[in-house]
């Protein structure tokens, strides 16, 4: 056998304007738990689904037991003994255990040309492989009774009884509960001992201390180099994650902050797994930034601040006025806006014009009689914004759907900014956007900051929150880990510190 | 030479149907000229007249991407509704003995308040809780059936005031009482559609209902409102073929939920929800009775008939959903 059972050398992946993976390599013992780290977006997911075939590669090389192999699809990965553990697992819910684990390979009995499902040989095999990872569950209950944890003992028996050799979990214990993840750990170190290699992608040290022997850190789509991770500390971790150069291609804005404008104090969501006991301040002509990884719910606590989920107890307060955040009209009113990460999904008005889509947040403050729409003044208000935003548009009726994303975002902008609210909460300002338009969406927040607007940024790129923030708070797991109001403190090493706090 | 057949292509999606009616229109009137003629003109146009007030109600729920089956079942009861208000003072069968007949307007009105209500409470259902328009309009549909059986008594009426039948006969330059309602509900909704903010509202909802509720709309007030106003109108249309016929019954407007949802679609009112306008409800309704009427003009089997219309909701659908879908 040879050392490695698994080993991609070389692995490079364009998307249109990005560079994903950049002469990438991972190496994979038998028998052990390969640690695959990075930020977001450093490239992790994309390798894999370069591995399991789910992207094309357009360079690089695969070997499992030292044989080179192409894999072309996920249905290849899996007979090639490859199985993944997705992030977000994607059952039927409403359907049986054993039904989720051989869909579409239901075992069949041949009566002539009729194929029947064989459920006596499904049920039986469900619950023989079941055993296999410790697990006791009916295969004839709905996937549905079981929780997270329990349905991802059954993608990894699914896994397991495909005999696969190479088994990758993506993020396996996001939402697990810890005594499920000390399940999912007995379950991998009997994986180990039989020597099946496993690649095992978190954010969490203290997780991956505990389980893995080797460590390989990745970093904007570079491979920065492997070790023993007995021999790493977390701080060593983090260092490697985030040494990158900075550059400075972000505008000027000197921060003057004013009096408070919108306070949140012990926000809790309905959920139990979002976030909790959330306080926080934002001042008027100020950046306030918030950093953390992927998961961290900092997207669930803005869109709960404006009125799309649901808050269980804590306050809003705007201007020293209680907001009842109910929905989003009533945050609006109060004086928010918020710019969602989503854009296609619950930003743009597809179909519509640029002047519907901006005219939609300021009907009510511009009617003749009450009732009648001024599409006089409308119209004036929206070719204003097409001018000041430099939103790329033959006219003002032509659909949003045909412009380009940064035309699309500066569009949402320009919706909230005709509404002139005192928050403005943007969610991945810049995510899915060109270099050019990118810069002028920075130029826009420092102009609305000098104005006195306060602005909140979610941001997942590194260098967008340190570059663009006067203030930072960093969100993990659900909770505001740490604060860093001083720009000598706003370092990558701090931001990462803070979002791994689990 | 590639850009004109590109052109042509682009031409035949969007206007591929009514160049269709345009020749069958044409070639029906040459073969029999009567086709063209002002009384069978006149004739199309009340015919057309309710129909597209049932059309300009139904287009609001499919530009939100809805549908509304309870349409038929709302105009049966306007129907009957107008029809017990407006009987005889001395009518042998009176509904209600003894009573006197009401003021047509004020019966206009009241059947549209009472329809409006069954509509709001379909909304309801729809905004509130969530249920699907094609399963909440189902449900109201059998219980407005069901409500118009037991007040009715399933007896058909008849014997109706001469100001509410006049409506039909009568004219104003040339042109039906009935047609000058239609013309007057359409300027009404365009001006809806158009200068409102609910109307705005409406397509924003259409568009994208996600992305309309983080826009401040009020999402689940509007859909109420579309309900309710669609419903109203259906009433002001079973008001209208009461008066046509002279009588009602609880049969009154039976299936014309799906004549006015395929004419919305042939006229471009899409599917997908976010786009249509007034004039394509006008549009599809016309082409719908110039269909009907140039086929029984052409002496083409009645039951045949219903095939074309079939056929013509096919390609009608599948040239809307091209011109917006394959583009991406």
């Amino acid at each position: 056998m040879a050392e490695y059972y698994l080993e991609l050398k070389g692995v490079s992946k364009s998307f249109p304007g990005v560079k994903a993976l950049d002469n990438v390599s991972l190496s994979v013992r038998p028998g052990t738990v390969h640690a695959l780290m990075g930020e977001n977006g450093a490239g992790k997911s994309t390798l894999m689904k370069c591995l399991f075939g789910i992207y094309k590669m357009d360079a690089g090389e695969v070997y499992i037991n030292g044989q080179k192999v192409t894999i072309n699809n996920p249905d290849e990965a899996m007979k090639m003994g490859i199985a993944m553990v997705h992030q977000e697992l994607q059952p039927v819910l409403p359907r049986s255990v054993a039904e989720n684990m051989y869909l579409g390979r239901f075992p069949t009995r041949n009566y002539g040309p009729l194929k029947v499902i064989d459920h006596k040989k499904m049920y039986e095999d469900t619950t023989r492989w079941l055993k296999e990872v410790g697990m006791d569950f009916d295969p004839k209950a709905p996937l549905s009774t079981l929780s997270i944890g329990q349905m991802q003992s059954i993608e990894i028996a699914k896994a397991v009884s495909h005999e696969a050799k190479v088994i990758i979990f993506d993020e396996p214990t996001s939402s697990l509960s810890e005594k499920e993840v000390d399940v999912l750990f007995r379950i991998m170190n009997d994986l180990r001992s039989r020597g099946v290699a496993m690649i095992y992608i978190s954010h969490k040290m203290d997780e991956i201390k505990k389980i893995s022997d080797d460590i390989t850190i990745m970093r904007d789509g570079t491979y920065v180099g492997t070790w023993p991770a007995a021999e790493m500390t977390t701080d060593q971790i983090i260092a490697r994650m985030v040494g990158r150069e900075l550059t400075n291609v972000y505008p000027d804005h000197p921060c003057k902050p004013g009096e408070v404008i919108l306070e949140c104090r012990n926000v809790s969501s309905i959920h139990e797994k979002s976030f909790q006991d959330c306080s926080f301040k934002v001042k008027k002509g100020e950046i306030v930034g918030f950093g953390g990884l992927v998961g961290a719910q900092r997207t669930e606590l803005m869109e709960a601040i404006f009125g799309m989920r649901g808050i269980k107890s804590g306050e809003v307060i705007i201007n020293g006025q209680k907001v009842e955040t109910k929905n989003p009209r009533r945050a609006m009113n109060a004086g928010e806006g918020l710019i969602t990460e989503d854009r296609r999904g619950n930003g743009i008005l597809g179909c519509l014009s640029i002047k519907d889509n901006v005219g939609i947040s300021v009907y009510d403050k511009n009617l003749k009689a009450g009732f009648v729409l001024d599409h006089g003044k409308i119209g004036q208000i929206v070719s204003d914004s097409i001018d000041k935003l430099r939103i790329k548009t033959p006219n003002a009726q032509e659909a949003i759907a045909n412009l380009s994303g940064g035309n699309q975002q500066k569009v949402i902008i320009a919706r909230w900014l005709a509404n002139d609210p005192d928050v403005l909460i943007m969610d991945e300002p810049t995510r899915g956007i060109d270099v050019g338009a990118k810069h002028e969406i920075y130029e826009i927040m420092v102009q609305l900051q000098q104005q006195g607007k306060a602005i909140i940024m979610i941001s997942s790129e590194m260098a967008e929150l340190l570059g663009m923030s006067d203030r930072i708070y960093v969100m993990c797991n659900g909770h505001i880990r740490g604060e860093i109001t001083e720009p000598k403190d706003m370092t990558q090493e701090k931001v990462m510190h803070y979002a791994t706090m689990f | 030479m590639n850009k004109k057949a590109f052109n042509f292509k682009d031409f035949m999606i969007n206007y591929g149907v009514i160049l269709i009616i345009v020749i069958l229109v044409i070639f029906t009137g040459i073969k029999s000229p009567k086709f063209l003629s002002s009384s069978n003109l006149l004739n199309l146009l009340l015919n057309m007249s309710a129909r597209l007030v049932i059309a300009l109600g139904i287009a609001g729920c499919v530009i939100t991407a809805g549908c509304d089956l309870s349409a038929g079942r709302i105009i049966g009861l306007g129907g009957c509704l107008a029809g017990i208000l407006l009987q005889k003072a001395d009518y042998a069968n009176r509904f209600i003995e003894g009573g006197q007949p009401m003021n047509i307007f004020l019966a206009a009105i009241i059947v549209m308040l009472v329809c409006a209500c069954f509509g709001a409470v379909t909304g309801s259902f729809i905004a509130f809780l969530s249920v699907p328009p094609f399963i909440s309009t189902l449900a109201m549909m059998e219980i407005v059936y069901g409500l118009n059986l037991l007040v009715t008594n399933a007896t058909p009426l008849g014997g109706y005031v001469k100001a509410y039948t006049d409506l039909a006969s009568g004219r104003f330059l040339m042109i039906p009482y009935l047609v000058w309602i239609a013309i007057f509900i359409g300027v009404v909704s365009w001006f809806i559609f158009n200068m409102t903010r609910h109307g705005k509202y409406m397509y924003a909802i259409g568009a994208n209902p996600q992305a309309a509720e983080v826009a401040g709309v009020p999402v689940k007030l509007t859909m109420v409102m579309i309900y309710a106003k669609a419903a109203a109108f259906y009433g002001l249309a079973g008001f209208m073929l009461g008066a046509k016929s002279g009588g009602a019954s609880v049969n009154l407007g039976l299936g014309y939920e799906m004549e006015a949802i395929a004419a919305c679609t042939i006229g471009g009112v899409s599917v997908t929800g976010g786009r249509g306008k007034v004039s394509s409800a006008v549009i599809g309704v016309a082409v719908f009775e110039f269909l009907k009427a140039a086929l029984q003009f052409l002496g083409v089997n009645a039951n045949a008939q219903w095939i074309a219309l079939g056929v013509i909701i096919y390609i009608a659908i599948s040239l809307d959903i091209r011109k917006y879908v394959a583009k991406k």
